[in-house]
């Protein structure tokens, strides 16, 4: 039996893991399969008590665990709210994650906060921006995060770099490490017409901490041309599986998340999922 | 072309405003109907939150209703933090000034329940008092205390039914029927439940919360129904774990 007092997950394992969903609770205690680590958004564990927060004393007890936000709006305009950083530290501070990540994306304007990771455009003036932000969250939650590449679905004329570029120079002047959602790199590379293959080839692999998988719908534009949406209701795709397979063999094994937010299947259905990016993970060992 | 924040989020809130310029699909052409996906995003995320939030309300007003509702609602009141776990704080006062459920007079106070229902499953943690404690203390002493609630009891005084109506809509209750009803909601462990309270019950609890002694709130309790019964709310309110501690005032 683990003693959990003794235990301490300082790092996430280069294997699976599944974004938490509270039906699965019994499930993962029992039965985790290739689980080997849960992630969790950060804001649905900032009430003051209840079972959240007790499943999640408990979870982290038995898994390394990763904190997922989903709400600071690091691409905001505005400066970062203080009290959700103030929740940000707590939270952290008690669960003390082997992983904490947010996303380059905004979602908080004038004090609304419009529950969706919105795009921003690419110039110096939001590099600095949101490398100013990212001193601060590192600074305030007293660790380093990782930023996670967005799926996009529209491009901003004024932009002036790549994404890839934009994400390393950021990494490079605040230290932050980098996660890599390969689903969101093909539903990007789909929707505006680009390579993924050349996506992940430019991207810095060397600073990715973490990669997420998830699955996508499909749409159509005004001209008929593909829209995928990054909608975490389904499977993983093929296509994002086999540039998942590239990423590994071109990086080395990284923890690798499953994300299935919508829709949520029954447990042996997700760890499958999870199962299945365990035997690509166990080609480079 | 430069697309600020506060004109992406005008856009993105409001379908009848034009979408953004300076959007493309990566090649020259305006992004059109992508812009849609932000728009869709927000909406259905937003109305999800709420369906989460007020079930009871939906059974109410029917699922097409609420959509429309839910849609008004959420354009003038976009979420003020990002804890959606407490989105929809503005929904009684919202329902008490609209049109089209104002024939629904109880539908507010069915809000309210609601929300305190999910305040209390979100709401700290305490350790429940001894009741050998309380057993202990001479009655006059006891009667001389304040009493400090557990932060999940959650107390809704109404002049509608809302507690047939909520258990009418969740639990297959009775029909209600018209009358005031005061419901106290207790997390004895995880599961907040709402409880209707007995006659006096609602004035006893408010006076508590408010701080008088167990006394004074005896007597209000007394003074609004005759029949209150003091060692039967003691027993509700014990047996659900929600008196944390006594404050003795001398």
């Amino acid at each position: 039996m683990l003693d959990a007092s003794n235990h301490h997950f300082d790092r996430l394992p280069a294997a699976p893991g599944v974004g938490y969903k509270p039906q699965h609770f019994s499930d993962l205690l029992e039965n985790a399969g290739s689980v080997e680590w849960l992630e969790i958004h950060a804001e649905n564990y900032m009430g003051d008590g209840g079972r959240p927060l007790a499943q999640l004393r408990h979870l982290s007890e038995r898994f390394a665990i990763s904190v997922h936000g989903v709400g600071l709006s690091i691409g905001g305009e505005g400066r970062l709210d203080p009290d959700h950083l103030a929740r940000l530290k707590h939270l952290v501070g008690w669960t003390k994650p082997a992983s904490f990540s947010e996303h380059l994306a905004w979602s908080t304007h004038d004090s609304a906060f419009l529950n969706d990771l919105l795009p921003l455009p690419y110039t110096d003036e939001t590099l600095t921006r949101v490398a100013e932000h990212i001193d601060e969250v590192q600074e305030v939650v007293g660790r380093q995060m990782l930023l996670e590449n967005p799926s996009s679905y529209l491009a901003f004329d004024e932009s002036t770099y790549e994404e890839t570029d934009f994400l390393r120079e950021v990494a490079k002047r605040t230290g932050c490490g980098l996660l890599l959602d390969v689903n969101n790199v093909f539903v990007s590379a789909t929707n505006l017409e680009t390579d993924p293959v050349s996506y992940i080839d430019a991207f810095p692999l060397d600073l990715v901490g973490e990669i997420h998988l998830a699955g996508h719908d499909e749409d159509h534009d005004d001209h008929g041309k593909p829209l995928l949406i990054d909608s975490h209701g389904r499977e993983v795709a093929e296509p994002v599986w086999t540039l998942y397979e590239h990423v590994i063999a071109k990086g080395g094994a990284r923890p690798s998340l499953i994300e299935w937010d919508n829709d949520v299947p029954d447990w042996p259905t997700l760890e499958a999922e999870a199962a299945r990016a365990a035997k690509i993970l166990e080609t480079v060992v | 072309m430069i697309v600020d924040q506060g004109t992406f989020r005008r856009a993105v809130l409001s379908p009848e405003v034009d979408r953004p310029e300076g959007l493309s699909n990566g090649h020259g052409q305006p992004a059109g109907r992508r812009f849609d996906v932000y728009r869709n995003n927000v909406a259905v995320s937003l109305t999800e939150a709420l369906e989460t939030a007020f079930p009871v309300i939906r059974k109410l007003v029917g699922e097409a209703n609420f959509k429309l509702l839910a849609g008004a609602f959420l354009r003038q009141h976009p979420p003020s933090s990002p804890l959606m776990m407490y989105y929809g704080t503005e929904m009684p006062a919202f329902l008490e000034g609209f049109g089209p459920t104002s024939n629904l007079g109880y539908l507010p106070d069915v809000a309210r329940l609601e929300l305190a229902l999910r305040e209390s499953y979100h709401a700290a943690d305490a350790a429940p008092i001894d009741p050998a404690r309380l057993q202990a203390l001479p009655p006059d002493q006891l009667m001389a205390s304040t009493v400090s609630l557990a932060p999940s009891l959650r107390l809704i005084r109404s002049r509608w039914p809302i507690f047939a109506i909520w258990a009418f809509n969740m639990n297959n209750g009775p029909k209600p029927q018209a009358g005031a009803e005061d419901v106290v909601i207790l997390r004895a462990e995880m599961d907040p439940e709402p409880i209707l309270l007995p006659p006096g019950g609602g004035a006893f609890l408010a006076a508590l919360l408010d701080g008088a002694t167990l006394g004074t709130a005896f007597e209000t309790g007394m003074g609004e129904a005759e029949a209150f019964d003091l060692s039967q709310i003691l027993a509700i309110l014990i047996g659900a774990n929600a008196i944390a501690d006594l404050g003795e005032t001398l």
